[in-house]
């Protein structure tokens, strides 16, 4: 395998990872307060539809961020509603905001379709830094987006293991009976990091129709949103193992044409399958890690708080 | 409290169903908008079924111009669409509806249709059934296609005059005869004024997904690929070749809109003349069961526009080609033909039979790639 071709398989990785990654983090932040979400993907596809339609009309693509940011922000509220106040099924309410976001994404976009962004976000070279043989041309050749997230796991990290209101964070998802007694808000931090998470979660949608693809198209995240949800199991809730776990998703996908190109005679149907299989794989090995390390996720991961049931 | 919190709990779940299923209630008919009720006479119902969205710029795009086309030429006739129809059971049910609407024609736009037609048809047996690129007829079921591998030859032809490095990608959607017979047209296109070249194929298995299909580009252009043509129904690939900077070979519908840099022309459909025939005639009732493959002397099919970065001595050389193939004297898979291994699979001077075209599973000489079994 030649140079060239190593890095773009490599730089491939960390375009088609970051998607992933944006919504891993939002995922991680709202499992760690122990809301479990299974609206990734609806709230990605509604972020990435939001986001490029303010694109569309405005030509501008960070106002088509901060949209996609808000839409998946207010679709989180919606979960958050139902199972912080409500108390309903975390697991029902997600899947239900992801067969709706699926749903409204496809109603909202129907006008967008076929239409090319007019201003999307473009790989821009860091001066030296990218200049760099070989790390140059894979990671500091990217868009906005990307350098965005390589602060924001770095952010994310120290402000969940380095400080106060990170610890509050951990401590609503481990036990929320014993932060309340604490003088902790779990009600309000539940929600705060929901929405966050949502907000997170639209932007990944966001990179996808801004950058990634760069057009709308329905249900264009492809399951991505669900590989992202098997990678926060993966990262034990670490954004640093995400950013990892997401880049090698990355490159399993971005591998998968390019080993045709070269020529190789591996069916494509199964070489289009790789990142499912890989997502399979990983759960499987994650699982018996975790088991063996005695750490198996936020303690009140998936549990209502109630407090006169104390 | 508790009380008030269930009915919270309902109204909500009440409104997400609301919501789902108003973002769910497609594929939706969209029906022309209805003249005031004068009592004007009937007007003749045709409709037309996609699979995909009219605004792809691709495929249902170019049934959609169509569609327009037979509007304008004749007036009195009502053409409504269904879009995004998937190529499932769903196909019966909306052209059982149809049918029972009232429609006198039904173009089915998509090959997945096929025995669905044919279920629906023998229960609709006065209505007309047209359907797009499959191979089964009944007494009022027709099939019509276009020949594209004509148009796709001469764009190899530009594509062959235009690569440098003599290696050209082709994104292939799904290994069926029509897309292998549209590689290997243009493969012979491309080795017919430069026999160095070769043809890579990546196949993406999907007919429309911006991103993979732009994806699958560029994993091309990673091993020097200097020219990407596609089998697909976004203009994709040929986005990725402008982002790269080199040229690429556009197919459906004239696609420099999206990538003026780089789309030096396009393999393009002209299905208008065609809707216009088959309406007439079943009004005039001299309509017939029969599979129609029209050649590029029909117009179905033609070569889109030039890009300015094509030189006139090029569109020259594809003119005279042109000629030919309009004229009937000559057609793209004329002998002498070799396979992948270098065997000869036609003699010299021999044409290919269409039956043999329609059932193509092999790649021509020149086509680095294989055939998914």
């Amino acid at each position: 395998m030649d140079q060239m071709l190593l890095i773009s398989i490599l730089a491939a990785a960390v375009t088609s990872g970051t998607p992933i990654l944006y919504a891993a983090l939002g995922e991680i932040l709202a499992e760690r307060s122990g809301v479990l979400n299974l609206g990734l993907e609806g709230m990605m596809l509604v972020g990435a539809v939001s986001g490029f339609m303010a694109a569309v009309k405005t030509s501008n693509p960070w106002l088509g961020l901060m949209v996609a940011a808000l839409a998946g922000g207010v679709l989180a509220l919606i979960h958050a509603f139902l199972t912080i106040n409500l108390r309903a099924n975390q697991v029902v309410s997600g899947l239900a905001l992801t067969i709706f976001g699926t749903g409204l994404s496809g109603f909202l976009g129907k006008p967008l379709i076929g239409i090319p962004a007019p201003q999307t976000f473009k790989p821009v070279t860091i001066p030296l830094l990218g200049k760099i043989p070989l790390l140059g041309p894979i990671l500091f050749q990217q868009d906005y987006l990307v350098y965005l997230s390589y602060l924001l796991v770095p952010i994310l990290w120290f402000y969940l293991y380095r400080t106060r209101p990170g610890l509050h964070l951990r401590a609503v998802g481990e036990n929320p009976a014993a932060a309340d007694a604490m003088g902790v808000g779990v009600f309000s931090l539940r929600y705060l990091y929901v929405a966050v998470g949502g907000m997170l979660a639209g932007i990944g949608g966001a990179y996808l129709s801004l950058a990634y693809a760069p057009t709308w198209l329905e249900n264009m995240t492809a399951g991505r949103g669900w590989i992202a949800i098997a990678l926060v199991i993966f990262s034990m809730w670490d954004p640093v193992r995400a950013l990892l776990g997401s880049y090698l998703f990355g490159g399993v996908d971005a591998l998968g044409f390019r080993i045709q190109a070269v020529g190789a005679m591996i069916p494509s149907f199964f070489l289009n399958m790789l990142p499912y299989i890989f997502t399979i794989l990983v759960l499987i090995l994650a699982t018996r890690e975790g088991s063996r390390r005695g750490a198996a996720g936020p303690g009140a991961l998936g549990l209502p708080y109630d407090r006169e049931e104390r | 409290m508790l009380k008030q919190k269930r009915f919270l709990f309902w109204l909500t779940m009440l409104l997400l169903v609301t919501f789902f299923v108003a973002g769910c209630a497609k594929p939706k008919t969209a029906e022309p908008p209805k003249p005031a009720p004068a009592p004007a006479p009937a007007k003749m119902k045709v409709a037309f079924v996609y699979v995909g969205p009219v605004g792809d710029a691709g495929w249902t795009f170019a049934h959609d111009q169509g569609r327009k086309y037979l509007l304008e030429k004749m007036p009195d006739v009502e053409a409504s669409i269904v879009e995004s129809v998937p190529e499932g059971a769903d196909a019966e049910r909306i052209l059982t509806e149809l049918a029972e609407k009232g429609n006198k024609v039904i173009f089915a736009t998509s090959f997945g249709y096929m025995d669905y037609v044919l279920r629906v048809a023998q229960k609709y047996p006065n209505v007309v059934f047209e359907h797009c690129s499959g191979y089964k007829t009944a007494n009022n079921v027709g099939t019509y296609f276009g020949r594209m591998y004509q148009p796709r030859y001469l764009s190899g032809i530009v594509a062959g005059k235009m690569t440098k490095s003599n290696i050209i990608g082709y994104v292939a959607a799904h290994p069926i005869p029509e897309v292998i017979r549209g590689i290997n047209a243009f493969t012979l296109g491309v080795r017919s004024v430069n026999p160095k070249a070769t043809v890579k194929v990546v196949w993406t298995n999907t007919w429309y997904d911006p991103a993979k299909e732009k994806e699958a580009a560029k994993g091309l252009l990673a091993v020097g690929a200097d020219v990407i043509a596609q089998h697909q129904d976004t203009p994709g690939p040929a986005q990725a070749a402008q982002d790269k900077g080199v040229y690429a070979v556009g197919y459906n519908t004239d696609m420099r809109s999206f990538a003026p840099k780089a789309v030096l022309t396009s393999p393009v459909w002209n299905w208008g003349p065609y809707y216009v025939k088959v309406v007439d005639a079943v009004k005039k009732g001299t309509w017939k069961s029969g599979q129609y493959w029209g050649p590029m002397s029909d117009g179905v099919v033609d070569l889109g526009p030039y890009g300015p970065m094509v030189p006139d001595d090029v569109k020259k050389l594809v003119d005279a080609k042109k000629q030919e193939l309009l004229s009937g004297k000559w057609d793209v898979f004329t002998g002498p033909i070799k396979d992948q291994k270098g065997s000869v699979k036609v003699a010299a001077g021999q044409k290919m039979s269409d039956a043999d075209m329609l059932s193509f599973n092999w790649f021509v000489e020149g086509v680095e790639g294989t055939i998914p079994k």
